[in-house]
């Protein structure tokens, strides 16, 4: 099956019954839909509204790091501060962004079904997020909790601040969490359309695919441990804290079990997302599709044995520190996998260079810094100097941020004309994307090599010498937030007023641009028979018939 | 080059062997990912110029990679990545192998500051001081959470936790000052929990030692003796102004009228201050000292309950010369009333 070409001559118009308006346009139809790309478009909402306020909280972080002694705020709300920026950035916008938004929109689309496998687990697992969200930030705001989103013990349990309500909240998202996982791996198997197998799904459906086991498996434990700090915390069992005779390092453990794996439920997804766009914007097949495929896999298995990274300095034995150390370059090896085969899938290609490649080219220098720094971390002598300084801190922004977020604005720009039917103003775009990656190099280099110079981490006032490079780094977040917006306006504004993109403005291969854009609430008209596999640009792309088949079997 | 390098890179100083050899490590690897990264972009930028879109119909062949291309992508960067572990393990693992004969030093961390035990005495607070060129090996612990005692001159760090020993050591050779830092984040004096690390050259130290032994030796003797000698107000002050230094008190209570983690101690002397509870109470003798013990049981509305209590931790005759202490810092004109911002002059800090 060939998605058909872009009609060119006359001036596009919206489809008549898309998602948006069918059954209903009412409130009512949103909250109580089973479509899965209202509940894509949901987690959309909800998890860009969190990344504002994450944003807004970490531009008061590094306004009251302006200056050495306090600037803004106390030492108190300083930690509160970095606690909800922490917080509301991975549990509610990293972890769901782009599998739950996008992965929820995109993944039935691609395989050529009509909806995931279980609608109103999907819808609930919207609502469970929901929910949980609201519980943290009820706790954070006003339970003021200050311990960081690592919550180590026994600073945790004997904390005078609240630290309860944000524990049960992140419990909650993790349903949510492993509910969409569930739902994608259910799909993935059993509701492809006919003559698609596992060497011809689209790229993007094997990272969402491996970010989804690690969902399933990695999320009980982060229950299981927070669930173990609350009941610490209100009836002080001694679990954690030695005074009660606990054990502290043990948190340590099951905290990065989950939350190392979970750094690739947030990246493996962004991997999803460039490997998609590479593609598209080079008119290229991949270069090295199996590979590309399974190294998520690969990711996805090594992640769980790599937690002991973070205790290279709490007394862990050396010969547990070093198979850690090896197994963590693992994942770097997978990544650099991805990395050369993205770059040679350039070779020969037709290059575009839209704001979703701009976003790639950003994405492929923050992963390469990010990635490369990660491996000088568990180069374990070097670790002893970098753990819990601002090294640290630029390495995972590098991925999380650099690397992420690129990923999400790429899929944004990418896919806004197949969600909303229309098109982001391209200069603008443009523009965003260079101030978006210029001022996220200038707040994150300084922090390198503020963490080379010994600052560490989580520190509300420092000595002088560390000044000059705080303010370059603050310097640095104000033009990062700046181009933040810029995307933030006009992505609202071209909802109403974007051109009508057409059904496949990019002239993509991608299997999800098969059907009009928007596309209408069953996707497809019949049960589409896929013939080629995807990101395939050898030939002029040859309309095919899409042979009528009977009601997929899974309804 | 070493030179160069560490200024390039903001590094600190580097006050022993260690710190200089973990550094070589440190410009090997920031080289090669230097030099990766540039081959990448170098590779990408010329594709996105070579390759360009020259029209909206163009097509491209497939290209499949054979196999030497992913070996070729595995091999190399795996090859690196062991080389830099190959270098950095062995450097992890003399880290956790002190010398026999290092002089050993107990090290505590608590809410917000260091203290510091040599075997047979001294102990100091927040200041560690140590030979250049010898061994020195750190036995780690916590009172509380966990804490992480980091050197960036020494290129070392280790986690301190509450109910076991963890050690670390280190040869410094540069005499010199250098910062010590909290790593791990351990509350709201997180930042200040700053220490200092005085390398002096070996006989300075001895002479260090034996002065603080006498110092030691003289305070027991005073103490054991039947009759105390008889200080003078100034003299209680004084040793008031010492005992509270000592024990960290100074980190969160200013002197000078200013607010910080606890009130300030100027004019505290029978304020009326309103409790988180509602009550007002009077800072008398009976209040500052159930304070130092019990701090947790009446606290100042507006402020934290983040205090340790020091019961155990000081000797009778140390709190009343704390209370004394606060007894003498007031202001000309003591107003009463209930507690409110410093609306006078701060004195100026003494020493």
């Amino acid at each position: 099956m060939n998605p058909s070409p872009a009609s060119s001559d006359a001036p596009a118009v919206l489809p008549a019954r898309t998602y948006l308006n069918a059954p209903d346009t009412g409130l009512m139809s949103w909250a109580n839909t089973r479509d899965h790309k209202r509940v894509g478009v949901m987690f959309l909402v909800s998890t860009t509204i969190a990344f504002f306020l994450g944003g807004v909280f970490a531009l008061l972080i590094r306004l009251e790091l302006l200056t050495p002694g306090p600037t803004i705020m106390d030492a108190m709300t300083y930690n509160r501060l970095f606690t909800l920026h922490g917080v509301v950035m991975i549990f509610l916008f990293m972890i769901p962004a782009i599998p739950s938004g996008f992965g929820n929109f995109l993944l039935p689309l691609m395989i050529g079904a009509k909806d995931v496998a279980f609608p109103k687990l999907n819808l609930l697992s919207f609502y469970l997020y929901l929910a949980g969200a609201a519980v943290a930030i009820y706790g954070l705001i006003y339970g003021g909790t200050d311990t960081g989103w690592t919550f180590y013990t026994p600073y945790s349990t004997t904390t005078a601040t609240k630290v309860v309500p944000v524990l049960l909240g992140a419990f909650i998202i993790g349903f949510s969490s492993i509910l969409t996982g569930l739902n994608f791996i259910v799909t993935t198997h059993t509701m492809r359309a006919p003559g698609l197998g596992w060497n011809r799904l689209p790229l993007f459906v094997w990272a969402i695919y491996a970010t989804s086991i690690i969902q399933i498996l990695a999320t009980p434990v982060l229950g299981m441990s927070l669930l173990l700090v609350a009941v610490e915390n209100a009836f002080g069992w001694g679990i954690f804290d030695p005074a009660r005779g606990g054990d502290p390092v043990l948190f340590q453990h099951f905290f990065w079990f989950y939350s190392h794996p979970a750094v690739y439920i947030m990246i493996l997804p962004a991997m999803a997302v460039i490997s998609e766009v590479v593609c598209a914007f080079s008119r290229k097949n991949i270069f090295g599709y199996k590979a590309v495929a399974y190294s998520s896999l690969g990711i996805a298995f090594v992640g769980f044995f790599t937690w002991g990274h973070h205790l290279f300095v709490s007394g862990q034995s050396v010969v547990d520190a070093g198979i850690f150390g090896v197994l963590s370059m693992f994942v770097g090896i997978f990544t650099a996998i991805k990395v050369f085969n993205w770059t040679a899938t350039l070779y020969r290609g037709s290059i575009a260079f839209k704001t979703p490649f701009a976003y790639f080219v950003g994405f492929l220098f923050f992963l390469v810094f990010g990635g490369m720094t990660g491996v000088a971390l568990a180069t374990l002598s070097l670790d002893v100097h970098w753990h819990d300084t601002y090294f640290v801190v630029a390495h995972f922004h590098f991925i999380m941020v650099g690397a992420t977020v690129m990923g999400f604005l790429a899929a944004l720009h990418y896919w806004l004309p197949k969600i909303s039917g229309r098109m982001y103003p391209e200069g603008w775009g443009l523009v965003a994307a260079v101030m978006v990656v210029l001022g996220f190099n200038f707040t994150f280099i300084p922090q390198f090599l503020l963490g080379n110079e010994g600052m560490p981490r989580r520190y509300f006032s420092y000595p002088e010498h560390f000044w000059a490079l705080n303010v370059a780094s603050t310097a640095g977040a104000s033009v990062l937030g700046f181009g933040l917006l810029i995307v933030l306006v006009y992505t609202l504004a071209s909802l109403r007023w974007g051109p009508v993109a057409g059904p496949n403005p990019w002239n993509s291969r991608g299997f999800e641009w098969a059907t009009p854009s928007p596309p209408p609430p069953e996707n497809f008209d019949a049960t589409p028979v896929y013939t080629s596999g995807p990101h395939e640009y050898d030939e002029q792309a040859v309309p095919q018939p899409q042979l009528p088949e009977p009601e997929p079997r899974h309804v | 080059m070493n030179e160069l390098m560490r200024r390039m890179l903001w590094l600190p100083e580097q006050a022993s062997e260690y710190a200089r050899r973990v550094d070589g490590l440190h410009f090997f690897v920031i080289s090669t990912t230097m030099i990766a990264a540039f081959g990448v972009f170098a590779t990408a930028i010329w594709f996105f110029v070579r390759y360009r879109r020259r029209s909206d119909s163009d097509v491209t062949p497939v290209v499949h990679p054979r196999a030497i291309h992913e070996a070729l992508f595995i091999g190399v960067p795996l090859a690196l990545f062991l080389l830099w572990f190959a270098i950095g393990f062995p450097q992890y693992v003399s880290l956790t192998l002190p010398p026999p004969d290092a002089q050993d030093v107990f090290v505590q961390g608590k809410k917000w500051m260091w203290k510091f035990a040599y075997a047979g005495g001294p102990n100091s607070v927040d200041t560690l001081r140590v030979p250049a060129d010898r061994p020195v090996r750190l036995l780690i612990t916590s009172r509380d959470v966990i804490h992480s005692f980091y050197v960036p001159a020494l290129r070392i760090k280790m986690d301190a936790l509450p109910g076991r020993y963890t050690q670390t050591w280190f040869t410094a050779d540069r005499p010199g000052r250098y910062e010590i830092f909290c790593a791990e984040y351990c509350g709201l004096g997180h930042s200040s929990m700053l220490g200092e690390l005085v390398v002096m050259p070996q006989a300075e130290f001895d002479d260090w030692v034996a002065e603080q032994r006498r110092n030691v030796l003289a305070a027991a003797q005073d103490g054991g003796a039947a009759v105390q000698p008889v200080l003078g107000r100034a003299g209680v002050v004084d040793e008031g102004r010492r005992v509270a230094a000592e024990q960290g008190c100074l980190k969160c209570h200013s002197v000078d009228g200013s607010r910080h983690l606890g009130p300030t101690w100027t004019d505290l002397y029978l304020r009326q201050s309103k409790l988180k509870g509602g009550k007002t109470v009077v800072a008398d003798e009976g209040y500052l000292t159930k304070s130092m013990m019990d701090p947790a049981a009446d606290i100042v509305d507006g402020y934290q309950n983040v205090m340790p209590t020091y019961q155990g931790r000081m000797s009778p005759p140390e709190v009343a010369a704390i209370v004394e202490y606060i007894k003498s810092l007031r202001t000309p004109a003591v107003r009463s009333g209930p507690t409110e911002g410093p609306v006078y002059e701060s004195i100026p800090r003494k020493q």
